[in-house]
């Protein structure tokens, strides 16, 4: 009984900690690395361009509105389109961007492990191959001998 | 059956190579936004590049093709760009003195915020169309570099002249004159 109740109250905390972590409110310098300047085409904390300007005093006055971050990003995106995330958002067409970097390493990775295979087998082989009859060594020993000589 | 599929490998090797060639020679065709001002200005009259945007001054579209028929002066501005403040009391003038003229002042709001945008056309009472192009997807095509740029553009839908920088000075204005009658000719 003791043990169970000690467990709820771990639990109780647990959940009221990650509450407390999803309520903090968004960094401002974390937004500016994130988002892009439409003029200059770097990040905000990069720019000094008027639009970046704004756009940094944007973000600003929607923390102190209590905005979470991805509420901030959704009105830049309404303004400036998605090219305004640094990052490619993970979900439609963005996801291609996320995926076809790991679609490129995967099949790189199996025409590696492919190559791999086939030379190793090449060796195989080689080295099955027979040696030269001793009696043919010693003929050209022999030969190689004379001609020296 | 090694050598088939040798072959299908090199042969796929070289359609993707050939594939980026055509998607580079297809991007470089295509791209003539650069090149726009330069042939409008030396008399080619390029075609301008067709947009529907989203209006500033009252709700819906507008479409570039629909002001057919008519000479648009389409200026491409922002609110934080300081040029700009000088010039639109100008375009407000000049769309006063020739909007009965079958004249459209168009303004383009690009890369900027709506509300600051609107702001900005409260501050300079601007009458004229005003479309809003946050992400500047339509301005690619026309190859603006800075803020403000102004294109004439003619009945027929090309382009007569541009205009890099404010048309501040006495001798772009005439020269704007000018371009206006030519593409009302």
């Amino acid at each position: 009984m003791i043990r169970f109740a000690v467990l709820a109250v771990v639990g109780l905390l647990a959940v009221g900690a990650t509450g407390a972590v999803a309520a903090a409110p968004p960094n401002a310098a974390d937004l500016e690395s994130e988002i892009v300047c439409p003029v200059c085409e770097t990040t905000l904390d990069q720019s000094n361009a008027p639009i970046a300007q704004r756009m940094k005093a944007f973000i600003r006055v929607r923390i102190a509105a209590g905005d979470s971050e991805q509420e901030i990003k959704d009105a830049l995106v309404a303004q400036f389109g998605e090219g305004v995330l640094a990052r490619p958002p993970r979900g439609g067409f963005g996801a291609l961007a996320w995926a076809l970097p790991l679609v490129a390493l995967a099949v790189g990775a199996v025409a590696v492990a492919f190559l791999v295979r086939a030379w190793s087998r090449r060796r195989v082989v080689e080295a099955d191959e027979a040696p030269l009859d001793p009696r043919l060594e010693r003929l050209v020993d022999e030969e190689l001998a004379r001609f020296d000589a | 059956m090694k050598y088939r599929a040798r072959l299908a490998a090199q042969g796929a090797a070289i359609g993707l190579v050939a594939l980026l060639f055509v998607l580079l020679a297809w991007s470089l065709l295509h791209d003539e936004g650069g090149d726009l001002s330069k042939r409008a200005n030396a008399g080619d009259r390029p075609a301008a590049p067709h947009f529907s945007l989203e209006r500033l001054d009252q709700e819906g579209q507008l479409d570039l093709g629909s002001l057919r028929g008519k000479a648009v002066v389409l200026n491409v501005w922002a609110s934080w760009c300081i040029p700009c403040k000088e010039e639109a009391p100008y375009l407000e003038q000049v769309w006063r003195a020739n909007r009965d003229r079958d004249v459209v002042v168009l303004g383009l709001d690009a890369k900027d915020f709506r509300a600051d945008a609107r702001r900005f056309a409260n501050r300079f009472g601007l009458t004229f169309p005003l479309v809003y192009d946050g992400p500047g997807n339509a301005i690619g095509g026309y190859g603006v570099t800075g803020f403000p740029e102004t294109f004439v553009i003619d009945r027929e839908g090309k382009v007569v002249r541009a205009f890099a920088g404010a048309v501040n000075g006495e001798p772009e204005r005439a020269e704007l004159h000018d371009a206006i009658a030519d593409a009302l000719s």
